[in-house]
């Protein structure tokens, strides 16, 4: 179910954002104003995300088995309203950018010292909703903002290289007015000390690309474009699970 | 001749008054600070304005996240491109997400006259009416703009509020209490009813009294809500009055009139005309004169009505 491969890819980030200690999130206050807001801009990813708040204590982790299951509130793209710790409802791609600078610019009218995170896929970057945003925030200087893209080089059908190529991502956002960080996004520390450290530039908005393996963690499934949404069936899941258990 | 008002003027008196009594309430713009009026917001608060630039659908992500932020966001732009550039982020980031922003779609219909079909917007009632949790409205006049600026401001939710540019008399005073989703009687009558909104519902008003000319007695509402729908002001209408007739300053597909229809034809069926742009792109031409071309004029709805009555 859902989008193992993205999933895999953008777990370890969730991790460390979630458990080092780096959002400042409350399970019983999910709506608190001065919360950091957390944006999963990639929401094919829900499940990961779903994973995430369920260990963070946001929804019941016996929930996940409920996952894409009628009626579940756990729908294959997040829904705010019925999931808390969702900020906005995200799905098709390109969205998360302009509300998270919504967000930072709302902000900083307040004086608010909350952050905005949004998490993007890197072949999600095509779509121009982004670099409108980007070029928002680059302008108005949002260094309560962070991107952190997803870069695991594939997207639904084919590498990022062979359908329209992202890269030269730094530059990308550089010129658009960001401070760029390059950062093996399985690396923990790296991506705490990454994290730890923003802004990495006052009056900036942060960019951090996290270099990262789509299928993170099985051999069979590590970047591969077609475990992009590929079910397993059920010996492969074990397989997979056993994998993941021995690396753990 | 009655005095014409421009309800940018109403709406833009409005949001300066209500910046001042409610701090949470933010404009976010397009480049289109003269378009669509909000050079008083901007000058009263200059660090509550926020123009995004040329950039659409930046403008109303910006919106849901400011509105996410805890502000009351007037996300304001050309209805044209407010509605048809933006349309999924109006969708997902605003109505799904129940962000409590307030979309106000300038110049809307065929304001734009003779700059042409990319710059009408007469799909806007039936893109945003097909979007669930988004109230959709076109107020009249001056007075009605202003009480649906404060409305939506005091309300929870989103909300699509469409101008225009175009003159039109004063129908109401203060004593008017405008509400969502309630149909306004403005004549009473039994032998026929007209249905408007926006800029049409003074010639709905005019056309009554060329058919009492005529010796029928027609009733006018003005539906200024078009989602959620006044179900009981049309089936009353329907069933009182026996033919309706309905007038909107866009296309014949989708909006008032098929809104209107979509209740007429389950509950008390009876004759309908649906009045609007045909199915085309207008040609060049300045508004009133466009209104003209399509008989969408006082004349135009008289002679539907006739016409229905047999």
């Amino acid at each position: 179910m859902g989008h193992i491969g993205g999933d895999f890819s953008a777990t370890d980030i969730l991790t460390a954002l979630y458990f080092g200690g780096i959002l400042k999130v409350y399970r019983d206050r999910p709506a608190d104003p001065g919360r950091d807001r957390f944006i999963l801009s990639k929401g094919h990813c829900a499940g990961a995300l779903y994973t995430t708040l369920a260990y963070a204590g946001f929804i019941p982790l016996d929930e996940l088995d409920t996952f894409m299951q009628p009626l579940s509130r756990l729908n294959g793209h997040p829904d705010r309203k019925k999931v808390p710790g969702v900020e906005t409802n995200t799905g098709p791609l390109g969205h998360g950018l302009p509300v998270g600078v919504g967000a930072a610019i709302g902000a900083k009218i307040d004086g608010a010292n909350w952050r905005v995170v949004v998490l993007t896929g890197d072949g999600e970057l095509q779509e121009g909703s982004n670099w409108e945003a980007a070029m928002t925030a680059g302008h108005r200087g949002l260094d309560n903002l962070t991107v952190v893209v997803d870069r695991n080089r594939l997207q639904q059908g084919d590498s990022t290289a062979n359908t329209v190529d992202p890269d030269p991502l730094a530059d990308k956002w550089r010129a658009f007015g960001w401070a760029v960080h390059e950062v093996d996004g399985h690396d923990f520390n790296a991506l705490l000390d990454a994290f730890e450290g923003l802004p990495l530039q006052t009056g900036k908005p942060t960019a951090i690309i996290a270099h990262t393996h789509k299928g993170k963690g099985v051999s069979f499934m590590e970047d591969k474009a077609a475990w992009h949404h590929k079910v397993p069936s059920r010996e492969q899941m074990l397989a997979a699970m056993n994998e993941l258990e021995a690396g753990a | 001749m009655s005095t014409l008002y421009d309800c940018r003027d109403a709406f833009s008196d409005t949001l300066v008054a209500l910046g001042e009594s409610e701090p949470r309430i933010v404009v976010v713009n397009n480049d289109s600070v003269g378009s669509s009026k909000t050079g008083a917001f901007r000058e009263r608060f200059p660090d509550r304005l926020i123009n995004v630039g040329i950039a659409e659908q930046n403008m109303v992500g910006v919106g849901a996240g400011l509105a996410n932020a805890g502000k009351i966001p007037f996300v304001c732009s050309a209805s044209c491109f407010l509605t048809g550039r933006a349309l999924e982020q109006i969708k997902a980031d605003v109505a799904y997400s129940d962000a409590n922003v307030k979309l106000v779609g300038i110049s809307s219909g065929m304001a734009y006259g003779a700059l042409g079909p990319t710059h009408h917007s007469i799909e806007d009632f039936a893109w945003t009416r097909a979007i669930a949790n988004l109230t959709v409205v076109a107020p009249a006049d001056p007075e009605e703009t202003a009480q649906a600026v404060r409305l939506a401001a005091a309300t929870h939710g989103p909300v699509f509020l469409r101008l225009s540019r175009m003159g039109v008399p004063a129908i109401y005073d203060p004593t008017y209490s405008f509400a969502f989703g309630k149909a306004s009687r403005l004549r009473d009558g039994g032998d026929i009813t007209l249905i408007a909104n926006g800029v049409m519902v003074t010639r709905a008003l005019e056309a009554a009294e060329l058919l009492a000319v005529r010796g029928i007695d027609a009733r006018v509402l003005n539906m200024a809500t078009v989602r959620p729908l006044d179900r009981e002001a049309v089936i009353a209408a329907a069933r009182e009055t026996g033919a309706i007739v309905t007038a909107e300053e866009h296309t014949v597909y989708g909006g008032l009139g098929s809104a209107v229809a979509e209740v007429v034809v389950q509950t008390v069926p009876v004759p309908m005309r649906i009045l609007g742009v045909p199915g085309v792109f207008a040609p060049t031409g300045e508004p009133e004169w466009l209104l003209e071309h399509f008989g969408l004029t006082p004349e135009g709805i008289r002679d539907a009505a006739l016409e229905l009555r047999g």
